[in-house]
């Protein structure tokens, strides 16, 4: 019995540091709650990479920041404030791209920005106790009970719309033109697709913070498209990656007394650089095993 | 009842392009029911925004198209339109399968939520068991070849399994077997009663497989059977007088196939 403890000693310490946070109620909460918000992203992400809306997935979360300001001062929700300002930024970009010459990102930079201006503007002047740092960078950490219902809500909405609509949105991405051909309303699944992107900003902002919250939107869809060709295992992956990373972000974030939405999204960099170098068929290092040894099979 | 209330009817369509491109003007042709049809003209012609309009995807600043007799948006929602897109147009790493890209010719058909009935996996299989794909449906798409892509694409339109089927161009890239066999389909399918619809700028290919053939370049120039347009004169009109020589000919580039 005694010869195991050299072996498995490592186990206690690791032990202590998972358990050890777990004794305060503001740590079991920002855990689950920021493993629930992983999930939300990592489905989404899977559809958002494929989509190439990672600078819209940007641009919304952004422009939910005077959302957020005037939901407060006027003492509603502030899901509310950041739905309507991220999903009327969205149908802001669609119609100035149709109405003038300018390329897609082009219109969305300067939307964003503006919306994101404007929330900075209103933020410094409309006396209300938003701490603009907490819309910037997240506070899993503080989220109250109101919060963490909204995230629920907001949540639990984009995983039903996802989970109904998940083939129409796949092939959405994929071939809008079939979509079209097979008389399927392409115009209402892109606004489906951006309500469900402005909903899983919602659902992030506590965690992350709208200056991170891209991150949760793209690096694990993006990760997992680097170890997979099948949808299905796209979403495993995606989801696999963002929930470890979430949940461990926040134990680094105690242990070590630093930014939660920062660890968490170093933590989901270092999985997707681990992919890219690594990944069994489309990682860097077989690519160049494979020119180099020509014989290693493709496939 | 009118006989061209079926086949597709274009009725002097023109379209501008938000810049400013005119690509098409009084554009007005009839495709006939059962037979092939090819699109020909040379490249940036408009052929693409006629297919593009005849599916839909592009909104026309004047004109209309029917199809069977209705608007186009009414025949895609009763699934008479099946369209086969350029290679150019696919995002080939898109992780699906070629059994999912077959599987999504039947989405029309199914419910809300998209599950496939015992009727949808039999016409998935038999469409790629025509096309001889059988063996490749769990392939991510981006592993086939050239030849091999266009016929899952085409399987997907045949369990679509819609009256009318427009191919985007389905010759470029594609080695001499490969476009025999489409073409033998093709065939296949036309006796089967359905309309088909095939833009190309692979002239030597036309009179060997269009029943009928409408010339574009900008408008429609000419149409009719095949023997009576394909004549010398109308190609010269249409080309821009070049003599046919000099027209590019894919076919004899060389070609990259893997089986």
């Amino acid at each position: 019995m005694n010869n195991l403890v050299p072996v498995f000693g490592f186990l206690g310490p690791l032990w202590q540091w998972l358990m050890e946070p777990l004794q305060a109620g503001f740590m079991i909460k920002a855990i689950w709650v920021s493993a629930f918000v992983g999930v939300v992203c990592a489905v989404l992400s899977c559809y958002i990479t494929l989509k190439g809306w990672s600078l819209m997935g940007d641009a919304v979360s952004h422009a939910v920041v005077p959302g957020v300001v005037v939901a407060y001062a006027l003492g509603l929700p502030f899901a509310v404030g950041a739905f309507t300002f991220g999903f009327g930024a969205t149908v802001i970009i669609g119609y100035v791209k149709s109405q003038t010459r300018l390329k897609e990102d082009a219109v969305i930079g300067v939307i964003f920005t503006g919306f994101f201006a404007f929330g900075l503007v209103l933020a410094t002047k409309i006396p209300s106790n938003v701490d603009l740092f907490h819309i910037l960078f997240g506070n899993v950490l503080g989220i109250s009970q109101s919060d963490i219902i909204q995230t629920l809500i907001a949540g639990g909405a984009t995983l039903a719309i996802i989970l109904f609509r998940r083939k129409d949105l796949l092939l959405f991405c994929f071939d809008p033109n079939h979509a079209k051909a097979i008389g399927l309303n392409t115009q209402l699944m892109y606004y489906t697709l951006l309500s469900v992107l402005a909903l899983t900003i919602v659902t992030a902002l506590q965690t992350a913070g709208i200056v991170l919250v891209v991150a949760m939107l793209v690096t694990p869809g993006a990760t997992a498209y680097l170890l997979t060709d099948r949808f299905d295992h796209m979403l495993a992956i995606s989801v696999a990656t963002s929930v470890i990373s979430c949940v461990l972000g926040t134990y680094f974030s105690y242990h070590l007394d630093v930014s939660t939405g920062g660890s968490i999204v170093v933590l989901m960099t270092i999985l997707f650089a681990l992919a890219m170098f690594f990944a069994p068929k489309y990682g860097i290092l077989v690519q160049k095993l494979r020119r180099q040894m020509p014989q290693v099979p493709t496939v | 009842m009118r006989s061209d209330t079926f086949g597709i009817t274009v009725e002097n369509i023109s379209v501008t392009y938000s810049n400013a491109h005119l690509a098409l003007y009084n554009a007005s042709c009839y495709v006939q029911p059962g037979t092939i049809t090819g699109l020909v003209g040379p490249n940036g012609g408009g052929k693409s925004t006629l297919f593009k309009t005849i599916m839909g995807f592009v909104n026309p600043n004047q004109g209309r198209v029917h199809v069977d007799g209705l608007s186009v948006k009414m025949a895609q929602k009763r699934q008479l339109m099946a369209y086969v897109p350029q290679a150019d147009d696919v995002d080939w790493n898109f992780p699906v399968s070629v059994a999912d890209v077959v599987m999504m010719g039947r989405y029309g058909y199914m419910n809300m939520l998209r599950i496939p009935s015992r009727e949808d996996r039999r016409q998935v299989s038999e469409s790629l068991e025509r096309v001889g794909m059988t063996d490749f449906a769990h392939r991510q798409i981006g592993e086939l070849s050239g030849g091999q892509k266009k016929r899952a694409f085409l399987a997907r339109a045949m369990a679509q399994n819609s009256r009318v089927i427009l191919l985007d161009e389905p010759f470029t890239g594609v080695d001499v077997k490969t476009e025999k066999r489409i073409v033998n389909l093709l065939l296949q399918l036309r006796d089967e009663g359905h309309t088909i619809l095939v833009s190309t700028h692979d002239l030597a290919s036309i009179s060997t497989f269009c029943d009928r053939t409408i010339l574009l370049n900008r408008t429609v120039l000419a149409q009719g059977t095949t023997a009576d347009t394909f004549t010398e004169e109308n190609l010269s009109m249409t080309f821009g007088g070049l003599p046919l020589s000099s027209l590019p000919q894919p076919r004899s580039l060389p070609q990259w196939h893997h089986e």
